[in-house]
């Protein structure tokens, strides 16, 4: 176990490395010198002058990736080039609006999908099955843009059940009244894929041997699908859970732009637009890190969750 | 006497089908995937309709009134084009009289016959357009019409090119295997360590900003198809690791087949039914990304007219009550989208029946 993660973390180095390596072939090489980038964005030719000193341009490539590592491991991204705020302030402010309407959206998303899914699996084959199915595939099919549009106009504007968009300083209200809408427009439209998803998880299962011999043995039916088939499935879901998992940082960068929330999402939609390269970049290379190392605690937790897989 | 024996005549050879022939017999059956194959058909039709310019030829024409009302709702109250036309009349009505103060008065008549020999003409502008207007009159169907075709253009180019990275690598990887192999699951690593939507925004930041990927929808395509490249590129690897060590391969090296010929004309066709699939796949994904890059102001440029602007326009339209264009691109994107993943499940099924 300890050898599975060392060797693991080991294999985390290249991968950060070829990160960096990448983002810095993207914004140094490709995007090339801010002058150039920054031009007509900000008119002080002052302020171009000393981020092209603190980006070393007029260096050679090996000097400027030594800058831009430096940065990555002292989390000094320096300034924003727009609103010269400080790169990590604004990364450490935009997580929490973020977190708060995600980690809620994860959780309710996950349970009625599987909820809904054991359900649909134990009808398999029939009328209600292949209609709900039908809808799901129909329901997927619908731009996010179009349900966010919709579901804003409905619920926001014209029955007024919920604020258009807002987000205020204290957590309770936010919670309260101003997420509950992305949330369940998230909840909505994240539905409909991950049950038809884990429905085949839970169909696997129930043509498995093991479910046979309860039923021979006389497990009622109830106990045969909530007891063995679900614990089962659970593995396959675990899975497709730790995957979304890194994305619950990014959030629904869509909802934050619609429902003025500030988070890291809309950050970095507005960094692209003002093309804000430092923030940008911190954002990618934490974020690919942040994956990495969840990725490592989804593979240790199988162990914990399933006894039969073994460590290579 | 000896008669000469001469050999039965042979039955007629019976050609045996191949993978596409018999694919294609399994699919006839799928009613399901020859109506959505219909409804995919169409929508290339029309793609090609709208390029040609045989349709939708005068969809930037400001043919309406400002929100023209589609012709189902032709009654209907159009407060927006009134206020328009009021604010027109008023521009129409003679000006202040300042003869007296103006010391360019003395000049005002020869000015009035200059203007009135200059022709102007005056269209007239429709109540009601068959699918209604947008902000400037312009017919959403025809806008519709175009922007399926940049649309649909822009995710079956961008999945044609990721297919073929991902193949070149796939194949790359998987035949050599060694340091290729390690380099290149290096890259996938690298790749997809940084979520998928991050990765696209940072192309999309420096594409926006430098404008070193090129000019109108090629940006985007190449967006789309760099960072979308490795899901095909892994399953291409397992294909050509499973088939490089197959027994027709090796009987193509004791040929003298080169190591060229034997990925591409040898093992190629035999996996090429596994990178239908997965281009078919990507090309809805790539619609999808394409209308939220587009709306975002990151995708198609401003002058061009894609699902994801329509639906950008449509939010503030959507407010005064004028629904039709959310709808129109709504509705366009939901149906080919619908049909095209229906396909990809029928081919699927009809490519490889033990999958099922």
């Amino acid at each position: 176990m300890t050898a599975y993660v060392l060797r693991r973390l080991w294999q985390i180095i290249p991968t950060i490395a070829g990160v960096i390596l990448l983002i810095f072939f993207l914004f140094n090489w490709v995007g090339g010198d801010p002058a150039m980038v920054l031009a007509g964005k900000i008119s002080n030719p002052e302020q171009i002058a000393n981020i092209r000193r603190q980006l070393g341009i007029d260096e050679p490539y090996w000097y400027q990736l030594w800058v831009f590592v430096k940065q990555v491991f002292t989390f000094d991204f320096g300034r924003s080039w727009s609103t010269n705020e400080e790169v990590s302030r604004i990364l450490i402010t935009r997580v929490g609006p973020t977190l708060t309407i995600m980690i809620p959206v994860l959780i309710i998303t996950t349970s009625l999908a599987v909820v809904f899914s054991i359900m649909v699996a134990y009808v398999r084959g029939t009328l209600t099955d292949r209609m709900i199915m039908i809808v799901c595939t129909v329901a997927m099919s619908v731009s996010f843009l179009v349900y966010i549009i919709v579901f804003q106009w409905l619920f926001g504007f014209i029955l007024g059940w919920f604020p258009v968009q807002g987000w205020s300083e204290s957590f309770g209200k936010n919670l309260g009244y101003y997420a509950p809408l992305p949330i369940m427009l998230a909840v909505f439209v994240g539905l409909a894929p991950e049950l038809r998803l884990y429905r085949s998880f839970f169909l696997d299962e129930i043509n498995q041997d093991y479910v046979r011999t309860a039923r021979a043995k006389g497990v009622p039916e109830k106990s045969v699908m909530l007891k063995h088939v679900l614990r089962n499935a659970m593995i396959p879901i675990l899975t497709n859970v730790g995957i979304a998992l890194p994305g619950i940082f990014v959030g629904s960068f869509l909802l934050e732009v619609f429902f003025s929330i500030p988070g890291l999402g809309r950050e970095i939609i507005t960094a692209v637009n003002r093309s804000d390269f430092p923030v940008i970049k911190a954002v990618t290379v934490y974020l690919a890190v942040i994956t990495m190392f969840i990725n490592l605690l989804v593979d240790v937790m199988y162990k914990v969750v399933d006894p039969r897989v073994s460590f290579k | 006497m000896s008669a000469v024996l001469r050999n039965p005549p042979l039955p007629p050879m019976q050609e045996s089908p191949g993978l596409w022939a018999l694919a294609w017999r399994r699919m006839r059956q799928d009613t399901v995937g020859m109506v959505s194959l219909v409804i995919v058909a169409i929508f290339l039709a029309m793609m090609a309709g709208s390029y040609t310019g045989l349709i939708a030829k005068d969809w930037n024409k400001e043919k309406g009134v400002s929100y023209a009302n589609p012709a189902f709702l032709a009654g209907a109250e159009n407060l927006e084009a009134r206020s328009m036309a009021a604010k027109d009349a008023t521009a129409k009505a003679p000006p202040v009289d300042l003869s007296d103060i103006d010391p360019l008065a003395p000049r005002y008549k020869e000015w009035e016959e200059r203007a009135a020999r200059i022709a102007v003409t005056e269209t007239k502008r429709a109540e009601v357009l068959p699918f209604g207007g947008d902000k400037w009159g312009r017919d959403v169907l025809q806008k519709a019409i175009k922007g399926s075709q940049i649309s649909i253009f822009v995710g079956l180019s961008a999945a044609l090119l990721a297919t073929f990275i991902g193949t070149m690598l796939g194949a790359a990887a998987g035949y050599w295997g060694g340091w290729a192999n390690d380099v290149l699951e290096w890259v996938y690593n690298v790749f997809t360590s940084i979520p998928y939507i991050l990765l696209i925004l940072a192309f999309a930041a420096v594409a926006t900003a430098t404008g070193k990927f090129g000019k109108g929808i090629v940006p985007i395509v190449l967006i789309l198809s760099l960072t979308g490249w490795t899901g095909i590129y892994r399953l291409m690897r397992a294909e050509y690791i499973k088939h490089s060590n197959r027994e027709y391969v090796k009987a193509a090296q004791a040929i003298g087949a080169s190591n060229w010929s034997r990925m591409f004309i040898h093992i190629l066709p035999n996996v090429s039914h596994v990178a239908l699939v997965q281009l078919s796949q990507h090309v809805v994904g790539f619609i999808k990304a394409e209308v939220i890059l587009s709306f975002l102001g990151f995708g198609v440029p401003v002058d061009m007219v894609s699902w994801g602007t329509m639906l950008a326009e449509a939010q503030n339209e959507l407010v005064i009550g004028k629904w039709w264009q959310l709808f129109a691109a709504g509705a366009s994107m939901a149906i080919l989208v619908t049909a095209f993943s229906l396909l990809t499940d029928s081919m699927r099924d009809a490519l490889d029946p033990k999958l099922k």
